[in-house]
Parts: C-alpha cells; structure tokens; sequence
C-alpha cells in the first residue's frame, strides 16, 4: 500500500486536535495562553483583594513626597527636605558610580592576571590560579563583608591622627588613609584655570595627532619618525607653562582633621572603596579566566607565524594574538560586566546607598509602599541589562567572523 | 476546562480567605502556635541565647499573650523580623502580632494601617559616645559620623533634630544592631544613635561599657508598643487586654509569686475580675476565664518583666522612669478591668 | 659492540658515553632558572612574589599556631594569649553546631541533619560517579528527596510515602497511555499523581502520628547546612524546568515561545536579591489571602525561578551547539517531537551543556548566602548576626571569616573540579 496524505476534503474532527501535528501546535498554545491570562488573572484578583482586605492602594505618588532620610554618599545635590524621587535618582547614581569604577577595576585586574597566568615563571603563574580559584568558589557576599570588616579594623580612624604623639599620620601630609575612607587633595579652580586645563585638553590632541602622523609616515613612506619624547614634552611643558604664565590659577585643597573628620578635599567612603574593591577582585577573577581562555583560544601558529616574521614578544601579543583573543574574550566580559552591575545590589551590606539601599531600602521602609519599590527597583535593574545586552548584540554580529 | 479549575480554586480560595482573614485569633487557636515578629536580636528585648530561646522584654510579651490565647508561654514561634520586613510580614499573615520595639506613629498607625494596641515602652531617641571623644552634648556633634539603624523612626529623627540645629553629620546606615556594634567599637562611626533603651542594651553588650557615654538629650518621642493588622477588633483587644493585664498586675500588687495565692479569691473585685474568679471579663475576650492569670504567670507582671529582663539589676540597667507606674510617677496606666 | 676498539680514526663506530649536560642545564637548577629566573623582569617578579609569601605566611603562621580553641569568649582568648599574636579559634569550636545547623534546631534532633548530608553524599555518588558505583544505587537517588524531606522537616513518614506513591501512580498510568501519545501520557501522570495525593492528602492527616518525628518548621533551619538544602533542592528543582524553558524558547510555536523568553530576560535581568525582596515582602500579596506558606518556601521558590533561567540559557547554547543533522537524523527515523528530544536530542545536548551547568549550580550555591540579606540565618547570617553580636565573641572577624571562605571553598572548588574530571570523560568524540 502506498502512503496517502490526509485528503484535503476530509471533514475536521475534534480528535485532529491532539494527533495531528498540523493542529497540535495551535492546541498547545491555546492551553498555554489560557494557562498564562488564568495565572495573570489569579494573581491579578489575590492582589487586588488582599490590597483592599488590607485597605492599601497602588500608588506612586509617595514618590513626590520629601524622603525625610539623609544620604551620605550623593552625586547630585540632595537632603532630608528632597523628594523620594530624588533619593532614588541618588541611589541610581550611586549604583552606577560603584558599576562603572568597578569594571574598570576589574578589567585592569583580570587582564592582567589572566596573561599572568600564561607567564613562563611558574611561581607567579600559581599564584595567580590560587587568587583565582580563591575567589571564583567564594561567595562575593563573603568577599564585601571580609573586605569591609578588615577595612575598619586595619587602618586608624580620625581620632586616631589627633594629638601630638599620633598613632597615624597623613601620607605626605597630603592623604589620609582612615576606616572611614581615604583622603586625597582636592584642586580649587580659581579665576583663569580655564586656560590652563584647555592648554592640557589641547596638547592631548596634539600627541594623539602626532602619533597618527608618524604612523602615517611609516606606512606611506617608511620615514620613522619618533614619538616617544615629542610626546613626553606636549603632555608637560605647555601646562606647565600656561599654570605659570596664568598665575598658578590651580591650587590644591588638603584634608585636614576638624572636629570629628577630616575636612576638605576629595573623600572616597569606606563602604564605595570596601564594595567597589570587592567586587572588582571578585569579578575580575572571573574576567581572568575568561582572558585566559581568549589567549589560548589564538592557535599556537598565529604565534609562531608571527615570531617567524621576526616580530618581538611584546608585539606578537598586541599586534597579532590580542585582536583575535578579544572576539572571544568581549562577549563575556560584558556578561562579567552585567553580573557586576547586579551584584552592586548588595552594597545593602556595608551600608552603601545605591538604589537597593535607598529605593529598596529606607524609602520602603519608610513609606511601606513595597509592591511599588520593589517594582521600580526591577524595571531599573532590568533596564541597565537590557540595555547591555543591546550593545552587546550588536557588537557580536560587527566582529562576527565572516565566513566564506 | 482548565480555566474553570483554576476560575474554582480562585472562589474557594476567595471565600476561605473571607472566612480566614477576619479572625487571627481562631488561626491562632487552630495552629496551636502564635507567630510572634521580634528583631533579629537585641540584647534585653529580644535575642536567642546560647541555646536558641528566645529572651527579653518583648518576648515577654509575646509569651503572656500565647499563655492567655492557648494556655501555654511557650506555644509561641519567634519570627526575626528586620527594620525593612515587620510591617509587610504583618500585613501579610505571617506573624499574628508585632512586638519589636516599633514606635507608635501617626503614618504607621493610619497609611500603613496597623493597630498599636499599647505602649509597652516609653522611649527616646538618644546618641552614645566613646568617652575619650569628650562630648558632654549632641549639639556638638557638628561634623560627626553617625551610625543609625536603617527602616526605623531614628533616621528620620536624626535628620530633623541635625537639619533643626544647623548642623552636619554623615548618616552610615546599618541594617541591624548587631552590624552597628562592630562599626561603632571599631570607630567607623563617632555615635551610634537609636532609642535610648537599645543604647543601654547595647552598651551592656560591650566589653568595656564604662568607656561609653549615652548623651543626656532625648531627641524624640518613642512610643514603643505592640502592633496587630487593621480590621481585627477581637484580636486586637485580646492583645491589648493582655498588655493591659501585666500593666494592671503590677498596679494591684499580683505578682507571679503570689498569684496562685490571689487567684483563691481575694477581698479586692478588681484583682478577682482581672483573675476571672468573678465576673466573666474572659468569655467576653473568647478567652478562658483564667486568662489573665496565665499571661501574668508567663513572665510575671510588667514590672517583674521590667526587672528580669532591662531593669536595673541586669547588665542592661534601665531605670524605670517614664515606665513606671502613673502612682510612681510614671506613664503606665492601665485602664480598669470592669 | 659498543666496546670494540675504534679501527679508522675518522670514523666513529660507536657512541661517546653520554656526558652529563651542564650544571644550569639539569636538574633543579634548570627548573628554576626556566621558570623562576628566565631573565631580569621574571627574576624580580620571582623575588617580589617570594617577599609576599613569605610576609603572608610569616604573618599567618604563628597566628594560626597559636590559636585558642578551649576558651568561650573573646575576652579569655586575650588572656590566654597574652599580648603574643594568636587565632581564637575557640568561636568556631564554642559555636560549632550554631555555625553549622542555625541556632533554633532542636540539639537532640542534630542526628536528623547529619545523616540526611551523610545520605545526600551516597545518593548523588551513583550520579557523579556512574561507572563507579552500581546503577542499582540510582534506586535509592531516587528515593533520596522523600528520605530527605522526612528527616530534615519530620512529621509523619505518610507525607513523603504518600508522594512517593503519587510519583509511582504516576508513571504506572503514564506507561499505560504513552502508547497513544506522549502527551496523553503526560496527562495520565498528572492525573494520576493528583488522585493519589488527594486521597493520600486525607490519610496522612487521619494518621499524623505513624512513625513521627518532631515536626520542625522551615524556618528552625539555619547556618550551613540551610545553604546546602538551598542549594541542592533549587538547582535540582530548576533543571527540569530549565530544560522545558530552553525546549520552549528554541519551539516553533509563537506564544509559547514569547512566554519563555520573556520570562528568562526577565529573570535574568534582575538581581537575586530583588528577587529575594520579593519573596521577602511582595510575595505574600499575590497569594490567596490566608494562604501563608513560610519563608525557606518562597525563598526557594524564587532561587529556583532564578537559577532555571540561566541553566535555560545553558542548555539552550547546548541545544544550539547541536548539529543540525541530529535533528534530520531523528526526524527520518520517524521518532515524533518528544521522542527525538528524548532519546536524540536531550542526551547529546544536556552533554555539551555540563560544564556550563555545573557554573551556575556552583555560582547558584553561592548565591545562597544571600539570603542572610533578608534576616535568614544561614552560615553568613549566622556569623553577621547572633555570633558577632553576642558579648563574647564581638570583634573576631579572621576566624569566622575564615571558616565561611574555607566552607564555601572546599564544597565549590571540589565541584568545579569534578566538572572538569567529567568533562574529560565523557569526550566521547574523535580527535
């Protein structure tokens, strides 16, 4: 017997809905979406009349009202007297202060342990593997509390800088290293820094030119010419001279010890130094490993290709081996970055105020609207990765190999 | 046909939830167990020792009311609550009453829609210095590192009573007690502020508590006191009652040690209704008649709480002062059991 | 031969006897000079490497020789010592079962603890090690979570019996109606399993008594052994899920498609502890009033939501890793949708997917500390909370510290090498 198709003409049965594939997949989906608007809606009715049993509303306009709570750490001017928006928008601030200076640390770290671990000495390649395995198998909860517990129990606090024979001095008598955070001079702009920092601006341009016009020498006509100290002499010598023709425009303000704290200049916080170093080693041990990965994924004949070309070390790595291990080492770099980002949220641990700690935190507390918070809290966490993960898209498909 | 399933459970569970909501204490009655939200741990009102009881203050509380609901002071499960979860998990069923040192506010009490039934402490915000810095008072505080406790009423004190006075502080907010000790000892922070009584406790918990000074200004109001949801007349009266009774207990001279004593019958009918010889003051809470005499025998009355657990023979060492009896001078005053 | 006389002079018959190479070429002096000091950057590196390790365990070493363990409290270790450097190791050994089981875990009742760990050791043996152990082990792996469940929660023993039967029924009425398609089959489990557990639901609650042990809430968990149950239950809870979401999100069919994925992004966009909060203070509002499940529950319910997402997303490079002829093979034997993902599919895929898997059962385990953030006790609640809090033992960060990284080192390291032993094993494929 040959085999028939089903005849078109044949009248549809209720049967056809579960065995015949043609109509299967529409049977699934219904059940799925009935299952899916059901779940919505049992949801939907618990909230509505437990919020009712408990005679609570949703509602946003809590948001608009003055948060009461002050903020230590503020990127942008905030007080008591500030709306919980603004505490928020404090909070976001602070979220991405410790996301953006924590991958860049951890970018720097893991780089370079992760070519350190292929080092040819032995005793620094193990001792890499140890960080990395110490820190990868550890929870980065852990890390934060051990970092900001040692952090406080190491250095001296202010008190301790106070009176004649003092325990701790300042560093140069310019930094100051406390537990409740460091110390650095801060420059005061007075009248006609402008100049001088648009002298700086400019003569950055100048090395950035000059180095793209010896290139283009090299290339076009093999002229050498040198970089290095032209360079050297752009970056100093025109500041320095435009500082002094203006006046010395540009002082420096040095913390000093005042009452309880030390007072002016730049002062990074305990709780963003103890979380933003935590996380960076945390993180970059990771990146590490992902490095690694990257360099040993560039088969061993790029290298050797490239020595055979008579090519030195140091260049093999930049010219030949890194711009292919990157393919491979972005994508999950940016996935480092990302779980960095959300691992910020726990900066509730040592008191730092990103938005976990004053939208999730006090501003819930305070005004009790948590369904709200948390909501807010969500839809910014999950903007930050979406948005990563745009970039991230895109990039993989610009260096997408493409094959013949 | 999944739908009307799912449709079904949502009315069932709609209407069991009708019957359930309203009435806490026949949840309670039923479970055999009161799901009592105390802190996480703080030394003389609330805290698991060594053995994991739990100890203090509001405990008692929450054991006297177990002991007139079920007959048993220690029918109770201790839920650690923290600054952030114990009105949600109020609201929310989870535990069926709060006694964690919560200040009485207006917000709290009408927005959140929580029903205070007492007040079980007269409290204060205060600060606490090492004594080497040589503060003698909060207005010189200009300038100093303040650690606070997060989700509570001394966060927005602070910034009031700072921003009233013109002055700076930096706020390095902890979620715990238990994190805040570390952070002060180690001098992170210069004062460590909250309410007045957790300060002593706190500072009994120190190794050296004589190198600490509590300041002598009271910046705030607190009005410490258990709470219960909204809406559940019947429980919230069989908690404040039980409240009421300690406070009561020790205004009429019953003591855990002669209560059994009492309970025989004595000349005085207010002492008799409280113990339900006379009257029927506990079928009226749809409690047992002896009720009463189970919460005080929990712990003893207030005043017995007071000594065993914050007073001034134990480590804590608070003095009575506002929490005396209104015939001591004091703030207790217990309306009359009739 | 080779001591025969040499007979032309420019001609060599035999071997010079081998010299031996030169004394920087042999031996450990060749060792170090190819690895420590092979030219003047790696000499210093060397050295400034050396200076650490010997500052570190110069440091740590009489600290750690020193150490206290007979005292019970902070203050008696400082007398003990002396002013000299000196661990107190006596919070870890005064605080042991605190650290391990919680603090509200009846003592007499620790046994139950122990041996559902010792057990949970023999029940995932026959997995890790298949060729090892007899698969007849499998048996009781699969019995485990009932035996479990019993020892650490207690109760009567119907509950996790009852089950277990609801399983049984389950597959029995499966097998009977897998013939006419997968999905009848599926139905029949459900249906089975359902009927089982209703009738089971009343008889459990008839004989409540029968072979009891002491009913212990969820919430009487604590320290490590808390991270552990999280662990283990969330990450095998979320394979299965996960494997349907990764089917789900590589379906052809629209809607079922778009849920997976939205629900995945979702998940994976947001941090555990939004999530955690959720479960923590929201949760409870989109239940049925009165419903009031406690909070280990929610928690792990939400972990488990967490973690199926990203072992979807695991599973999924897996599924995609697959060659495409795989599915054609499978689809010309005539094997229907879930048969070929059954038997074809799944078993190569889930292969690929290990090593990524165990990543996120490990990065999952860590991520269990993270509940101590909403005021649970498990090891790092426990050490933030009642222990360093407590008078005596205010002020010993090293030790404890210590102890939670030493725990949490020995349980992840020890997996992600056995990840990696797998691995090798099952690279089945010629090269």
């Amino acid at each position: 017997m040959s085999t028939m198709t089903d005849p078109p003409s044949e009248s549809f049965r209720l049967s056809q809905l579960i065995n015949d594939t043609r109509y299967r997949s529409y049977t699934f989906q219904f059940i799925a979406l009935i299952a899916l608007v059901a779940l919505i809606a049992f949801l939907g009715a618990n909230l509505i009349s437990n919020l009712a049993a408990a005679g609570l509303n949703i509602s946003y306009e809590f948001l608009g009202e003055p948060a009461g709570y002050d903020i230590n750490q503020r990127l942008i001017e905030y007080n008591s007297q500030s709306s919980h928006w603004r505490a928020a928008v404090v909070g976001v601030l602070n979220t991405l202060l410790v996301a953006v200076v924590g991958c860049f640390l951890a970018t720097v770290i893991g780089v370079a342990v992760g070519v350190l671990r292929l080092s040819n000495n032995w005793l620094i390649r193990k001792i890499m593997a140890v960080y990395v395995e110490i820190f990868r198998n550890v929870p980065v909860l852990i890390w934060i509390l051990i970092i900001m517990a040692v952090f406080i129990a190491i250095l001296p606090q202010p008190r301790d800088f106070r009176g004649e024979d003092a325990e701790a001095s300042m560093l140069l008598g310019s930094f100051a290293f406390t537990g409740r955070g460091f110390y650095f001079p801060k420059p005061v702009m007075g009248p006609g820094s402008g100049i001088v920092v648009a002298v700086f601006l400019a003569s950055i341009a100048g090395i950035f030119y000059l180095r793209s016009y010896a290139k283009k020498a090299l290339f076009d006509r093999g002229q050498m010419i040198p970089t290095l100290w032209p360079s050297v002499g752009l970056f100093f010598v025109p500041v320095i001279l435009a500082f002094f023709v203006m006046g010395q425009p540009i002082t420096l303000e040095y913390p000093e010890l005042k009452g309880f704290n030390f007072k002016g200049g730049i002062f990074a916080r305990n709780s963003l130094i103890a979380l933003t170093f935590a996380l960076a080693i945390y993180t970059a041990a990771f990146i590490a490993e992902n490095v690694r990965a990257g360099i040993l994924a560039v088969s061993k004949g790029q290298t050797e290709a490239a020595a055979s070309l008579g090519l030195r070390p140091g260049r093999i790595m930049n010219l030949v081996v890194l711009p292919q291990a990157l393919r491979v080492i972005i994508p999950p770099l940016i996935s480092q970055y990302l779980n960095l980002t959300k691992n910020s949220s726990l900066a509730i641990a040592v008191g730092y105020m990103d938005l976990t700690g004053t939208l999730g935190g006090i501003t819930l507390n305070q005004t009790g609207r948590a369904i709200e918070c948390v909501l807010l809290l969500m839809l910014f966490y999950l903007t930050i990765s979406l948005s990563i993960s745009a970039i991230m898209n895109v990039y993989n498909n610009a260096v997408k190999l493409k094959e013949r | 046909m999944k739908k009307t399933v799912l449709l079904g459970a949502m009315t069932i569970a709609g209407l069991a939830a009708g019957a359930a909501s309203a009435a806490t204490m026949d949840d309670v009655k039923a479970r055999g167990k009161l799901n009592c939200g105390v802190t996480t741990g703080l030394v003389g009102f609330a805290a698991p020792d060594a053995n994991g009881e739990w100890d203090g203050f509001d405990v008692g509380v929450c054991r006297a009311v177990a002991a007139a609901v079920l007959g048993d002071p220690s029918a109770v499960e201790f839920v650690p609550t923290t600054g952030k979860t114990r009105f949600t998990a109020l609201a929310s069923g989870e535990i069926d009453m709060l006694a964690r040192n919560t200040t009485w506010t207006f917000s709290r009490d009408v927005d959140l829609k929580f029903e205070f039934v007492g007040i079980n402490y007269y409290d204060g915000q205060g600060f606490m210095v090492p004594k080497e810095l040589g503060v003698s008072s909060a207005k010189e505080l200009d300038g100093a590192t303040v650690c606070i406790q997060t989700g509570t009423t001394t966060e927005l004190n602070l910034a009031d009573f700072f921003r009233a006075n013109n002055i700076s502080y930096e706020p390095v907010p902890i979620e715990t007690n238990a994190e805040a000790q570390p952070l002060y000892l180690e001098g992170a922070c210069d004062v460590y502020t909250t309410d007045a009584s957790g300060l002593a406790a706190t500072r009994a918990a120190f190794e050296n508590p004589g190198d600490h000074v509590v300041l002598p200004e009271i910046i705030s109001k607190e009005p410490l006191g258990p709470l219960v949801r909204h809406g559940d007349n019947e429980w919230g009266d069989v908690v404040r009652w039980t409240l009421n009774a300690l406070i009561a207990a020790e205004e009429l001279g019953v003591t855990s040690a002669n209560i059994a004593e009492l309970a025989a019958g004595t000349n005085n009918p207010e002492i008799n209704r409280l113990l339900g010889t006379e009257g029927n003051l506990g079928e009226m809470l749809g409690l047992n008649a002896d009720w009463a005499k189970m919460a005080i025998m929990a712990g003893g009355n207030y005043g017995e709480l007071f000594e065993t657990n914050i007073g001034e023979n134990t480590p804590i060492g608070l003095s009575r002062g506002l929490n005396a009896q209104w015939t001591d001078g004091g703030l207790l005053y217990s309306p009359p059991f009739r | 031969m080779s001591d025969k006389q040499q007979s032309v002079a420019f001609f060599r018959e035999t071997m010079l006897p081998e010299q031996a190479p030169p004394a920087t070429q042999r031996g450990i002096v060749k060792w170090l000079r190819e690895n420590l000091f092979s030219g003047p950057i790696n000499s210093i590196m060397t050295l400034i490497a050396i200076y650490f390790i010997y500052k570190i365990v110069s440091g740590a070493w009489p600290w750690f020789m020193n150490g206290v363990w007979t005292t019970s409290s902070l203050a008696e270790c400082r007398e003990v010592l002396q002013g000299s450097t000196g661990a107190c190791f006596s919070v870890l050994t005064e605080r042991w079962n605190q650290l391990l089981f919680g603090f509200k875990y009846p003592e007499d009742q620790y046994w139950r603890l122990l041996l559902a760990m010792v057990l949970l050791l023999v029940a995932v043996a026959p997995v890790l090690f298949a060729k090892v152990f007899p698969r007849k082990m499998l048996i009781f792996t699969g019995l485990y979570p009932f035996i479990a469940f019993w020892l650490i929660w207690g109760g009567t023993i119907l509950t996790p019996i009852v089950a277990l039967l609801g399983f049984v029924v389950g597959y029995l009425a499966f097998k009977k109606f897998e013939h006419q398609s997968f999905a009848m089959g599926m139905l029949a489990f459900v249906v089975g399993a359902a009927v089982t557990w209703i009738i089971g639901g009343y008889l459990t609650e008839a004989m409540s008594g029968f072979i009891a042990l002491q009913e212990i809430p969820s919430r009487d968990l604590g320290g490590f052994v808390l991270n552990i149950i999280l662990g283990t239950v969330c990450v095998s809870l979320s394979l299965p899920i996960g494997i349907l979401l990764a089917l789900g999100r590589q379906s052809s069919m629209p809607i079922i498609k778009w849920i997976c994925v939205v629900f995945i992004e979702f998940i994976r966009g947001v941090p555990l502890i939004t999530l955690l909060f959720v479960a923590n203070v929201v949760l409870a509002y989109f239940l049925p009033p009165g419903t009031n499940f406690d909070l280990v529950l929610r928690v792990i319910i939400m972990i488990t939501m967490f973690s199926s997402a990203y072992i979807a997303e695991v599973i999924r490079g897996g599924l995609a890793a697959l060659p495409r002829g795989q599915y054609e093979a499978a689809d010309s034997l005539g094997l229907d949708y879930a048969q070929a993902t059954r038997l074809i599919i799944m078993p190569q895929a889930l292969k690929i997917s290990i090593p990524g898997i165990v990543n996120v059962a490990v990065g999952l385990f860590k991520d269990t500390t993270l509940v101590s953030v909403i005021s649970m006790f498990d090891l790092v609640g426990m050490i933030r909370g009642p222990i360093l809090a407590s008078t005596e033992w205010n002020g010993v960060y090293w030790e404890l510290w210590g102890f939670a990284v030493l725990l949490f080192f020995v349980v992840c390291y020890g997996i992600s090498q056995y990840s990696q032993w797998l691995e090798r094993q099952l690279a089945t494929d010629h090269r």
